[in-house]
């Protein structure tokens, strides 16, 4: 008996011990191993245009121009849902140029992956770090309204113009870029890329099993030719359409909705100028709901992830109307048989996505986050990333050697084409309408009811206030 | 249950104590003192971090809440009144009806079921029952990696039938848009049917064998004693499986995650909510639609407590 | 049970095998496909066994969820082992020890049992912000531990209420107190009774996702159901990959669970869930 008591003396201690023990591992921070990567050589800064020195002061830290030159320290936390192979080594291109400026600065990169949509899981965290007032120095966030109406409404925001003037971004980007950036009046975000979301992806070798050798220019032609592809069972359309509120829809009817309102129409969308229930809006409901007749079969329950494995396969669809970061995907893959053109009626447009990188208020490294943002929005910064991560510059001074044909072409474009802002990912609505969008396009997908599809957009656009 | 407990430990040994002076009663009601002094901090916790919570959702539910600026005031039962109102709320409650129904029909009448045919005295029950309860030990999110790839249209389940020969079937399993609850109801089953079966075992195990015998003695047959006498003494377990059963429904999140389906095919309460506060920024219906989960515990936990309650004398 | 031997084993053993099949069917899924190197991944074969072992899914998908195993392990084993006391102290003291209320303090602490987590997200980061508990280890342990006092107190009260009151009696008269009356007497047959509310703690806390996910305040600390998600809801991760994470998130509880499965039965027919 005595044993025995002991030995649950003996468990009680081991169990204290243990809790203990644990407690204390708890302590030591645990630290993601780095995957390997390559390292930019660091170049010296260039000198972005005419700077105003005056303004260095307002955003320099409190002690003045001269603490600029100091050595920065401490931790800096970004967030990030960059977590994919291209994208992670971008990220750390960026770092890596920090580093080298400051090398005494312990980056901390805080990426979460996926989730709901993209960057879903990551969004929640940032909700409730910023409600909580416990913002992290930085985050990945979309230019535009998604960064507007998340978090500058909430007034926990910096606004950035005298970053801005100071790194004479204000001659730099593009006027389009800055005004979806903008919010009464001030910049909000330094976008650090540009993507294109009006891409359509083809397959010649698919499109010759119909004797069609170019990709179709208008709505019209892309039915023809998917008659055609759809009397050799060849699915004309990549979709993804897998959850509930999936989101391949809805780039693609944005890119619809672009073509059949003309950008001046498009854009009245988001300010209340063109309803909802306008019949553009019906029309171009109609072409996305037909398009999934020619869609692969299992569009349903093929997510976003897994619809570039069905796009390189065989017996895979012959074209995808998605963004350009599927040219990076696609490279990863190893896969060489497609090419591009742009989305079918969108000739002349470039609709535009971003990401970017603020300064939340109460940022707890307040000058390395501004450290930080200074390297995103630099010249150097952005040669290294963009490329990399298979996106443009935001800048219009860009080293065009560094980056592909593609890439090259995409910059023409968006020099000389009109810039319209897309839904789907940010810069012209609300993260609210965008998920209720998404929703009533899923609906679309499994329901085939454009009435009801409509209906359920001009509820959400009355919720989110971009409709009377 | 009882009669087993005190039999298991009917040999230990009585333990022995030091010889002490007896000591005076009031020392008892320190004791009891004592006992509360420990319970408080688990009380407080529960004050504070279930109900708390649960009044600070409540109260959340009746403001205006539903942008990322925050904002407290009151709207009465307007929150509640949008809420029951929406198209999205309808798809939730019938999922959860017919969600609840089958998983609980599943868990139940299998695990009863395979209880039943482990308690024959064959051999390698152990082997059997722990393969059956394995399941329980993985993670919704796991459980819903894994079958998410069986789900898959062109494979999966469908294409392993069509390799077995048995049957060319094209079903969309939890891409279904109407259905498609049902196929989530089946992975979770397949997670929680080994509890409930292990429950029912334990509970088939506390049957004497005199009562089986008296039966036999009575000329009963194997199916008209399950059916007269083990099925109604087992009326507990069955009672427990229910309620756990349907809590489990109430509660389902990490599985609509991993398998969602079309449009509002799968939605559920949980999720339904997580996405109004987190994706939507409405954070007063989050907390309507979380209030309703609570209320909705409630009803099916009252019951359950009240039993409790009578059983708690003994 | 000598009634029941008039039906053949034959049909038993039959019904037991294809239960099994069909309880085992997942597994062996994960673990073809994890074991396939990625050029294998073909949603035709999926069924065919991968020609040799090939651990390039299974390297790389520790090599995204290590950190993360690691902080599930820093948090699953603390909070289940102190947990697990907790409940068995407040087992006892509702079982042995009756004063005015303790039934219907008993009942309030089962609701608990029944919240949805989703409603409480909010307040929960807001008062652990309030106690700098939020973002670190130490909170989400707490958490776990204050979410697992409803059921670890009902499975221990069950076991409890089952020891005889002489028992309990004769140690009082003896001059034990409450302590002493808690390990002589109780801790020692406790054993099967740990076995069940460790391994329902061990397997709740480890399985968690949703709290896991917002209490921490960083994705570095998440927990590996969290990473597990990501993973399957991410773009460019491979299917052997995510069923390879998968394979390493089960592998602990399953592991636990063979070893306290014993343990786990025992406490079952004990008594400790009494219905």
């Amino acid at each position: 008996m005595a044993r025995r008591a002991l030995n649950r003396r003996a468990f009680l201690q081991l169990v204290g011990a243990g809790a203990g023990a644990a407690m204390l591992a708890a302590c030591v921070p645990v630290t993601t191993p780095a995957p390997a990567e390559p390292t930019q050589p660091p170049e010296e800064l260039p000198e972005a245009g005419a700077t105003p020195t005056m303004a260095e002061v307002a955003v320099a830290t409190p002690a003045g121009a001269a603490a600029e030159a100091a050595e920065l320290t401490g931790e800096l936390e970004i967030f990030s849902w960059w977590t994919s192979g291209g994208e992670v080594e971008a990220l750390q291109a960026l770092y890596d140029i920090l580093a080298a400026q400051h090398p005494a600065i312990t980056i901390n990169n805080a990426a979460l992956a996926g989730g709901q949509g993209q960057g879903g899981n990551m969004k929640a965290l940032l909700e409730t770090r910023m409600l909580g007032g416990q913002p992290p120095d930085s985050f990945q966030v979309h230019l535009g309204r998604e960064l507007i109406d998340g978090h500058v409404i909430a007034g926990r925001m910096e606004p950035l113009d005298e970053l801005y003037a100071s790194e004479g971004w204000t001659e730099v980007f593009q006027p389009d870029v800055i005004e979806i950036a903008s919010y009464e009046g001030h910049p909000w975000s330094v976008p650090v890329n540009i993507h294109r979301s009006n891409c359509l992806w083809y397959r010649p070798s698919r499109l010759e099993t119909v004797g069609v050798t170019e990709p179709p220019a208008t709505w019209d032609e892309f039915f023809e030719v998917a008659q055609k592809l759809k009397e050799k069972d060849i699915p004309a359309m990549a979709i993804g359409e897998q959850g509930g509120a999936g989101g391949f829809s809805g780039h693609i009817l944005e890119n619809i909705l672009v073509s059949v309102l003309e950008p001046e129409a498009y854009r009245g969308l988001f300010d209340g100028t063109t309803p909802w229930d306008h019949e553009g809006v019906t029309k171009s409901l109609e072409i996305m709901n037909q398009i999934y007749d020619y869609a692969n079969p299992d569009f349903p329950s093929t997510s976003w992830g897994d619809i570039n494995d069905r796009f390189v396969a065989d017996d895979g669809p012959a074209m995808m109307l998605m963004g350009d970061w599927t040219r990076g995907v696609l490279q990863s893959k190893g896969f060489a048989d497609y090419h591009w053109t742009v989305a079918p009626g969108t000739q002349g447009l470039f609709m535009v996505l971003s990401d970017s990188f603020g300064l939340p208020k109460n940022a707890p490294h307040r000058d390395n986050a501004i450290a930080f943002l200074k390297v995103c929005g630099s010249r150097e910064g952005q040669d290294a990333f963009n490329p990399i991560k298979v996106s443009i510059s935001a800048r219009t001074d860009a080293d065009r050697t560094k980056y592909d044909e593609y890439l090259q072409e995409a910059m023409d474009d968006f020099a000389n084409n009109e810039g319209v802002p897309s839904i789907q990912h940010g810069a012209a609505v609300k993260q609210s309408f965008l998920l209720d969008y998404d929703i009533a396009l899923a609906d679309l997908a499994a329901n085939r009811d454009v009435e009801k599809c409509r209906g359920m957009l001009v509820e959400a656009a009355k919720v989110a206030e971009i409709m009377k | 249950m009882e009669k087993i407990a005190s039999r298991e430990r009917g040999g230990a040994a009585a333990p022995s104590l030091p010889v002490v002076a007896p000591r005076r009663r009031s020392w008892l009601r320190g004791d009891h003192l004592v006992a509360v002094l420990m319970l408080l901090p688990s009380i407080v916790a529960v004050a504070v971090f279930i109900y708390g919570f649960i009044i600070w959702t409540g109260y959340v539910s009746t403001v205006k809440w539903n942008t990322v600026v925050e904002d407290y005031s009151p709207v009465g039962l307007k929150n509640w009144i949008d809420l029951i109102r929406m198209d999205r709320f309808h798809w939730d409650m019938r999922n959860l009806l017919l969600y609840a129904a089958a998983f609980m029909s599943q868990c139940i009448i299998i695990g009863f079921f395979i209880a039943f045919l482990l308690d024959q005295r064959i051999k390698g029950e152990a082997f059997f029952r722990t393969i059956v309860v394995f399941p329980f030990a993985v993670s919704g999110v796991v459980t819903g990696v894994a079958w998410r790839w069986l789900m898959q249209p062109t494979t999966g389940i469908n294409l392993l039938l069509r390799n077995l020969g048995i049957v060319d079937t094209r079903f969309a399993w939890n891409a279904d848009p109407k259905l498609g609850i049902l196929a989530i109801s089946i992975a979770a089953a397949w997670q929680f049917t080994g509890y409930v079966m292990s429950l029912y075992l334990a509970g088939l195990r506390g049957i004497s064998d005199e009562v089986r015998e008296a039966a036999r003695v009575d000329g009963a047959g194997t199916f008209a004693l399950y059916r007269h006498i083990i099925i109604p003494l087992l009326m507990p377990v069955t009672f427990t499986a229910i309620v756990l059963t349907g809590m489990g429904s109430i509660r389902t999140f990490d599985l609509v995650v991993v398998l969602q389906g079309p449009a509002f095919s799968t939605d559920m309460l949980a999720f339904h909510m997580y996405q109004a506060t987190f994706g939507l920024y409405r954070f007063s219906l989050g907390a309507t639609i979380g209030f309703f989960m609570i209320l909705l515990s409630a009803l099916l936990v009252g019951p359950y407590l009240r039993s409790m309650g009578g059983s708690l004398e003994t | 049970m000598r009634l029941e031997r008039r039906l053949s084993r034959a049909p038993i053993y039959l019904a037991l095998v294809a239960f099994s099949v069909f309880y085992l069917l997942p597994f062996y899924v994960m673990i073809i496909t994890g074991l396939k190197p990625y050029e294998d991944l073909n949603v035709t074969r999926m069924w065919e066994l991968p020609r040799g072992i090939h651990l390039e899914g299974l390297a790389e998908g520790w090599r995204w969820v290590a950190p993360n195993f690691r902080n599930s392990a820093m948090i699953t084993i603390p909070a289940a082992l102190l947990s697990s006391v907790l409940g068995s102290m407040n087992g006892y003291i509702f079982a042995k020890w009756r004063f005015p209320r303790s039934n219907l303090i008993f009942i309030l602490f089962l609701v608990g049992m029944f919240l949805p987590y989703q409603g409480i997200l909010i307040p929960l980061v807001r008062t652990l912000q309030l106690f700098h508990l939020y973002g670190s280890p130490i909170g989400l342990i707490l958490v776990h531990c204050i979410f697992g006092i409803p059921i670890t107190a009902l499975l221990f009260r069950g076991y409890y209420v089952g020891i005889p009151n002489e028992l309990v009696d004769a140690a009082k008269i003896d001059g034990c107190g409450f302590f002493g009356i808690y390990r002589r007497i109780l801790l020692p047959i406790s054993m099967p009774a740990f076995g069940v509310v460790l391994l329902w703690q061990f397997t709740s806390i480890w399985n968690d996702y949703l709290i896991g996910l917002v209490v921490l305040s960083s994705p570095r600390l998440a927990p590996i159901n969290v990473a597990v998600q990501n993973i399957a809801g991410s773009w460019s991760v491979e299917w052997n990959v995510q069923m390879s994470a998968a394979l390493i998130a089960a592998a602990p509880t399953i592991v636990v669970y063979l070893a306290l499965g014993k343990l786990f039965m025992r406490g079952l027919l004990a008594g400790a869930l009494k219905g």
